[in-house]
Formats: structure tokens, C-alpha cells, sequence
């Protein structure tokens, strides 16, 4: 090599393509044997769920036609006709649609407000040790506390209605937001600090340009758990409070005492079904906002 | 603690460092790095070397002694390439400018200008996640040159990239210190490492450290890599290693 060249900016780079093309050679390899075999991933990934639940129907109408008997089957019906009775019977199906809307109004208040609280005091405690220690265990205590336990006490302050609905929720998802939040935001390197040290950066700096995006991983952690807490809580709420608009939960509680079998299952059904639409919503939102970074964001 | 009272760019004047918890780790440092110098500290792990360099930024006070340096646009190369896995190449190396409220066209201008002198041309909006070893560290290089630091600190910067990669950081950085015109202070325990870059290498002893040895390195720059294949180079290497040997014992 000449004097010329090593003092010329580019021939290091050039080297550095080398190793980059060598890696995406034998990054090649591989996935080029994938493609071949996609099919029969595809096939290997839903044919065991599919199974499954075949067998778990299977299962069901074999209890429900064999096992128990037709004076007592409204304790189980079978499959279809919780179908026909539940989602084809277009009262029915509107009636509990309706209801699952208003329970997912009250799990999404309940989950903005938790959401709010949850960053305040995260970011608080983020900022001095010594709040830290002072909250913490108060958290704790509130994460111990049966949320059966504290319903009445909660309609007791507040009623009945849509606002009790509301508290609950905010109660079951506050702390996986707080701790979750917390944790993000003291997770930034050593070094990292360091470096905004030594660039004489003040603490909203470091809090806006450090602290909070290195915890966005973790915060979209703790809104997957929270948001789901969230509809338990509204759906938990309107079951026992039972007034106001109609939710899941005071028809969940009107189909047992009517001995209405096929509404049962179908609530039950729909109620999980938000649940996992609520979950794989904010999985969405998560691959969004940090998918294009983050290193182990799930599919 | 910054006196503007000593020569050189970087002076340390008698520093010690004794832990709280009565770990002794530098005594009786002192020397200076002028503009156009590069001078690396080689040392057994351990032996208190990147403390002198968290002494030299103020991110650790020292129990004795006192340093003068600017620390205003001070240039500090970390282990690691700590680049911000949310940025983009470009929003990375754009970060120090940033901290210092520089204008968003200036900014944009000193970045660019830091990505081509490391040879990142293209990989702007690459996330960190998708470089090399070697190419974060580049970046890192990159960020601290928009700052065009008087005084450029080097804290063990290349121990985690493969021995090929290294050798050419370790050309490119020689380079960066001809045409930038800093005043170079770098910690590495690779002898090799030192004695290529280095206009002199100074030998730092096990626990508590103290410079116990000091190589003027004669060679003249730009240095090709073939250097390292010459018999004055391996004589050198030899000797510094020498020193490195006795100190520990």
C-alpha cells in the first residue's frame, strides 16, 4: 500500500464493506433455506393450535352431550348452539355488544388515567432516591390489596356507577405501569449518563432525550399487562356494582341468575376476545413506536 | 478545579485517587498532552488507568493533586461505542452538537463533515442495531469529532473489536490526529496499539498506578500500516513491554 492510500479517508471504509459483505453473505445462506421451507412453517405454526382447540371442542361436546344429562345441559351447551342462541340471534348479539362497548369506554378512561399517574409518579421517583423509597412501599401495599377487598369500600366513596367502574380499573393496572415506567427510565447505561454529563446536560434534557426513550421498551411492557388488567377491572367493576350503563359484567351476572347458559358462554367469549384484541393492539403499538430499534421487539 | 496557570492542553499535576473505600488507585501522576501530541497510558487491568481519564473530564474529583484542561468541548471516546439504539447514525453523531444548542443547519453541516472523515458515508440512517463492531465505533468517533475537540480522550475505545477492525481504527485514528490537530490522550492495555498511534507511550504500574516508565515513539506520520511488520516497531514493542513486565513485579 502507498502513502496515498492509507492517508485517503475511504480505504479503511472500503475494508469495513468487506466485513459488512461478508455478513450479509453468510446471513444469505440461511435465509435462502427458509424460503424454501415457509410452507411448512406455516403449516408446522397453526396446524398444533388448530388441533388443539379441535380436540378442546371435541371435549366439549362430548360432556355436554354425553356426560351431562338433558335435564341439567344448561350448565353446558353444546358449541353450536351457544352460537346460535349468543352471536346469531341479532337481540342478543346487539344487547352484548353494546355492553362490551361500554365496559372498553370504562377500561379505556380507567387505563389513560393510570397511565397519567403512573407516569407522574415514575418520573418523580426516576428523579431522587429518596422519593423513590418514600412511595414505593405505598405502592406495594396498594398492589397487595385484594381488589375484591376494596370493591365495596370503593362504591362506598363513590357509588355505584360509571365512576367506581373507573376506579377499579385505575387501581388493577396502576402498578405494572409504575414499576414497569420506573424501571425504564433508571435502566439508561452508565456511560450514556456519563456522556450527557460531560456535555453539561440538565435534568429535563436527560429525562427528554436519555432517560424516557431508553424506557420505552419497559413501558410498552407494562402496557400490555396493564391494559389487560384494565378490562378485568371493568368487567370485575360493573359486575359488582351493577348500575348505570349496562357493561359485560351486569350481563355476565344477569345470564347466571337466569339460568341463560348459551348468553353465558357467548359473554364469556366476547369478554376474552377484547381482552386479546386490547393485548395484541398495544403489541401493534409497541412494534410501531419502538420496533424500528428496539433489538427484541415480539412479531 | 481547572487552572489555566500550566502549560499543555491536558496538565495533571500530582494526582492521587484513593477510593472511600481505601482502595488506593493513582499516586503522583503528573504530566502534560500538548496540541499535536498523543501520548497513551499502557497499564495491567485494573490499574487505575481509565480513572485518570474520569479525573481529566471532572466526572471523578481527585483526593490529590489538580488538573487544567478546557473542559468545555472536551472530547471523551468511551469503551463502549454508547451510541443511542433509538437514534439513527446520523441523529447519534448529531447528539453533542445538540447537548451544546448548536443550530439545526450546523449541526446537520458538522455531522456530515464527521461522517465522511470516518467513513460512515451511507449508513446515515442506520440504526445502531444494524452496524458492525467496528462501524459503532466509528460513529462514536464521529460524534465526539463534531465537536472538534482541543482535547481528544480515548478510554480503551477499540478492546472489544476483532484484531483487523482494531488495526484499522487504530490507522484511522492516527489519521483523525493529523488532520485534526488534537491533543491526544488514550488507555489501552495493548502494547502494539500504543506504540503505532502514539507520539509517546507512557508505562503505568499495577495498583496504586503511577507512570514508571515514558517512550518517546521517533516514527513520523502519516504511519502506514506496514509499520508494524518493522524491526524498530518490534524493538520498541519490546522494550515497552519490558517495562510493563517489571512494573509488575
Amino acid at each position: 500500500m502507498t502513502l496515498q492510500e492509507t492517508s485517503d479517508s475511504e480505504a479503511p471504509a472500503v475494508s469495513e464493506d468487506m466485513v459488512a459483505g461478508r455478513a450479509a453473505m453468510t446471513d444469505d445462506v440461511p435465509k435462502a433455506y427458509r424460503v424454501k421451507s415457509r410452507t411448512r412453517e406455516a403449516i408446522e405454526t397453526v396446524l398444533p393450535p388448530v388441533l388443539l382447540g379441535g380436540l378442546f371442542l371435541a371435549f366439549w361436546y362430548y360432556l355436554s352431550l354425553v356426560v351431562i344429562d338433558e335435564g341439567r345441559r344448561f350448565l353446558l351447551k353444546p358449541p353450536h348452539q351457544v352460537v346460535d342462541v349468543g352471536f346469531l340471534d341479532s337481540d342478543n348479539f346487539t344487547e352484548m355488544l353494546s355492553g362490551l362497548w361500554s365496559s372498553t369506554k370504562v377500561a379505556l378512561i380507567g387505563l389513560a388515567i393510570a397511565i397519567s399517574i403512573g407516569f407522574f409518579l415514575a418520573i418523580i421517583m426516576s428523579q431522587a432516591k429518596v422519593l423513590e423509597r418514600a412511595v414505593f412501599p405505598f405502592m406495594v401495599t396498594l398492589q397487595a390489596i385484594p381488589i375484591l377487598a376494596i370493591v365495596p369500600l370503593i362504591g362506598f366513596w363513590w357509588g355505584y356507577g360509571q365512576t367506581s367502574r373507573v376506579v377499579v380499573c385505575i387501581i388493577i393496572s396502576l402498578f405494572p405501569i409504575i414499576v414497569n415506567t420506573l424501571f425504564g427510565l433508571l435502566s439508561a447505561d452508565r456511560a450514556m449518563h456519563d456522556l450527557f454529563t460531560l456535555h453539561h446536560a440538565n435534568r429535563l434534557t436527560r429525562l427528554r432525550k436519555l432517560m424516557f426513550p431508553a424506557a420505552l421498551p419497559a413501558v410498552f411492557a407494562g402496557l400490555r399487562i396493564s391494559a389487560g388488567l384494565s378490562v378485568i377491572g371493568a368487567i370485575v367493576g360493573d359486575f359488582f356494582f351493577g348500575r348505570g350503563e349496562v357493561g359485560i359484567g351486569q350481563l355476565l351476572r344477569r345470564y347466571a341468575n337466569n339460568l341463560n347458559g348459551e348468553e353465558l358462554l357467548a359473554a364469556v367469549i366476547l369478554s376474552s376476545a377484547l381482552g386479546i384484541v386490547v393485548f395484541w393492539t398495544f403489541g401493534w403499538l409497541q412494534n410501531a413506536a419502538i420496533g424500528k430499534w428496539h433489538e427484541a421487539v415480539q412479531k | 478545579m481547572t487552572t489555566a496557570t500550566t502549560n499543555g492542553a491536558l496538565s495533571f499535576d500530582g494526582i492521587g485517587m484513593i477510593f472511600p473505600d481505601g482502595t488506593e488507585a493513582l499516586q503522583d501522576i503528573t504530566f502534560s498532552v500538548d496540541r499535536g501530541e498523543f501520548i497513551t497510558v499502557v497499564g495491567p487491568s485494573g490499574c487505575g488507568k481509565s480513572t485518570l481519564l474520569r479525573i481529566a473530564s471532572g466526572l471523578l474529583e481527585p483526593t490529590a493533586g489538580s488538573v487544567a484542561v478546557d473542559r468545555d468541548r472536551l472530547g471523551y471516546v468511551f469503551q463502549d461505542a454508547t451510541l443511542l439504539p433509538w437514534r439513527t447514525v446520523r441523529q447519534n453523531i448529531e447528539l453533542l452538537a445538540e447537548l451544546h444548542g448548536f443550530a439545526a443547519s450546523e449541526r446537520k453541516r458538522l455531522s456530515t463533515e464527521a461522517i465522511e472523515l470516518v467513513g460512515l458515508t451511507g449508513f446515515e440512517h442506520h440504526y445502531p442495531k444494524s452496524l458492525s463492531g467496528g462501524m459503532k465505533m466509528r460513529a462514536s468517533l464521529a460524534r465526539t469529532l463534531t465537536l472538534k475537540p482541543p482535547v481528544f480522550l480515548f478510554d480503551e475505545p477499540f478492546g472489544a473489536v476483532d484484531e483487523i477492525t482494531r488495526e484499522h481504527l487504530n490507522e484511522e485514528t492516527q489519521r483523525l490526529f493529523q488532520s485534526e490537530d488534537f491533543a491526544g490522550l488514550f488507555i489501552t492495555h495493548s502494547i502494539r496499539e500504543a506504540v503505532y498511534m502514539s507520539t509517546k507511550v507512557y508505562v503505568m504500574s499495577a495498583r496504586p498506578g503511577r507512570i514508571v516508565a515514558e517512550f518517546d515513539i521517533p516514527f513520523s506520520y502519516p504511519r502506514q500500516p506496514e509499520l508494524r511488520f518493522e524491526p524498530d516497531f518490534a524493538v520498541l514493542n519490546g522494550e515497552v513491554s519490558h517495562a510493563l513486565r517489571g512494573s509488575h513485579q
